[in-house]
């Protein structure tokens, strides 16, 4: 089933034009992997997807995102949110303790009863890889965790709120390879319940984790194939010579 | 001829020392002065009495009761209305000329001469609005005049909250409103708090703006409403040195000594409050 519809989408930041005529698919319970180097409009495409280009006072676009249906635009942002949760490039912990920092979500959409939220707490953790590391210090400060288990932190946040679909920005540039590893397992193991769009810079971790690839370069989608066919017969000589290294 | 820079930067450090040491000394003289003028008034019938024999000899413990009553009232007045429209300005305006101008305005008044204070409230809340020379006419007038002191710092307070954190919380779908209200307010409340404070001291101390609006040369008993006249330290201070003849100056620094104390205990409130979120801060 296709989750997202993008359409002739164009955005401008001001007079820059960011992103041309995208257009794209994007299908439930698989990982997109978004790759193309710096200023290629990726991660521009991905704050779309939740509205957080809005946040911006000189945004403008053109063309439609249509998610289960309906125009991004005709949706309000919080339950937009609320259903498109986002995982930002630097573990960005809110300063608060690691218990508070997962319950966060679902108190702001108004659950109360101690005990739902701590089942939530609990879940959640466990789907990030991160609650043998600290079920015993939830009322810890989040910002005494170590990087790679600040950032599976902040996917447990996100994962709290029940999201359908999660973005996640560049998850792990700030990580060293075993924490990169760990958050790489943990996508793997949630694209059964919700649909990923992952942009990297680290091609390598997208051919491992995506099952889909699209090329961004200077705000064009290149291209959007299976990732086995991008990394061995891309169809445009941009691509190859991007995955191969060759510019970047 | 070569310039020996060790020599450059010795001659530097030692100008800058200097200057450093021209800031600290008169501050060090004016505390060390009127401890030392002031110490020997200091007694609990000073603080606690009434003044007695034209203000000659007695305490001052209406001057001071008056200072706390306008000090108070203009918290009361300047603290909300300037937390939300300083929380309107930084979080909810949007960055076009008009705000631009209200902002550059509002740094501005906090430049304001305090007496030009004094004369608009006595214009439009003794004279306009017939509160009369009343602690209510006071202390707005003191509420008025640090306004900009309070929305200036927590401006500051609110904008020097990450732009990350309200990110992360509007990613996970909390309204605009939920993200002020629980991250970014949390997070301000240190610089908040400074400023309020720093505005209280400012209050407390200053002559002009109460000049017009309350207070009075000498009460024989203690203000009982809002619109009762009320002796203040610092006019006080100012009868007592140039409108009094023959009086014992270690009673004028004696009043000196107890308002410079209250003003440097709220600033000492300040730091402590500051001190103490820094340890909490976390980022």
């Amino acid at each position: 089933m296709v989750k997202f519809q993008v359409r002739n989408l164009n955005i401008w930041f001001g007079t820059v034009h960011s992103l041309r005529e995208v257009s794209l698919d994007i299908e439930e319970n698989r990982i997109l992997s978004v790759i193309g180097p710096s200023n290629s409009g990726k991660t521009t495409f991905l704050r779309m997807l939740d509205r957080m280009n809005d946040l911006q006072a000189n945004f403008k676009m053109s063309g439609s995102v249509i998610f289960d249906a309906v125009d991004i635009m005709r949706i309000d942002r919080e339950s937009l949110r609320k259903r498109v949760g986002m995982v930002f490039a630097l573990p960005l912990p809110l300063p608060l303790s690691i218990f508070d920092n997962v319950a966060y979500g679902v108190r702001m959409h108004g659950l109360r009863r101690k005990k739902d939220i701590a089942g939530i707490v609990e879940r959640s953790l466990k789907q990030a890889y991160l609650w043998e590391e600290v079920k015993d210090r939830l009322r810890e400060s989040a910002f005494k965790l170590s990087g790679g288990q600040q950032q599976r932190l902040c996917i447990a946040r996100t994962l709290a709120v029940e999201p359908e679909v999660v973005l996640f920005d560049e998850p792990c540039s700030g990580l060293d390879p075993i924490s990169t590893a760990k958050v790489e397992e943990a996508m793997l193991k949630l694209k059964q319940d919700y649909t990923i769009i992952l942009v990297t810079n680290n091609v390598k971790q997208a051919a491992r984790v995506g099952d889909r690839t699209a090329f961004f370069l200077s705000g064009e989608l290149i291209e959007e194939d299976n990732t086995d066919k991008i990394f061995t017969a891309p169809a445009d000589e941009r691509t190859d010579g991007y995955i191969r290294g060759k510019f970047g | 001829m070569r310039k020996d820079p060790l020599k450059t930067q010795r001659i530097a450090f030692f100008l800058m020392f200097l200057a450093t040491f021209l800031v600290v000394v008169p501050v060090g003289l004016i505390v060390v002065i009127i401890v030392q003028k002031g110490l020997p008034a200091m007694s609990w019938q000073f603080l606690t009495d009434m003044p007695r024999q034209g203000m000659r000899a007695g305490g001052i413990f209406p001057a001071i009761i008056g200072t706390l009553y306008l000090v108070s009232g203009a918290i009361i007045f300047a603290l909300p209305i300037g937390l939300l429209a300083a929380v309107y300005l930084s979080e909810y305006a949007r960055d076009n000329l008009l705000t631009r101008i209200i902002k550059l305005a509002i740094v501005n008044l906090a430049g304001v001469p305090s007496v030009v204070y004094g004369l608009f409230g006595l214009a439009l809340f003794v004279v306009f609005l017939k509160f009369g020379a009343s602690i209510l006419s006071g202390s707005l007038t003191l509420g008025i005049m640090i306004l900009p002191i309070i929305i200036t710092t927590s401006r500051e307070a609110l904008e020097s909250v990450p732009q990350s954190f309200r990110e992360v919380s509007l990613s996970l779908g909390a309204s605009k409103w939920q993200t002020i209200r629980h991250i970014v307010l949390p997070n301000a409340i240190p610089g908040i708090l400074t400023g309020t404070i720093l505005g209280l001291g400012r209050a407390a101390g200053e002559t002009a703006p109460i000049l017009f609006t309350v207070a009075a040369f000498y009460l024989p008993q203690l203000p009982s409403s809002l619109f009762d006249q009320a002796m203040a330290l610092p006019y006080h201070l100012y009868v007592l040195s140039t409108q009094v003849p023959n009086v014992d100056p270690k009673i004028t620094y004696g009043t000196a000594l107890v308002l410079l104390a209250i003003v440097l205990f709220m600033n000492l409130i300040a730091i402590v409050i500051r001190y103490r979120f820094r340890k909490l801060k976390k980022w």
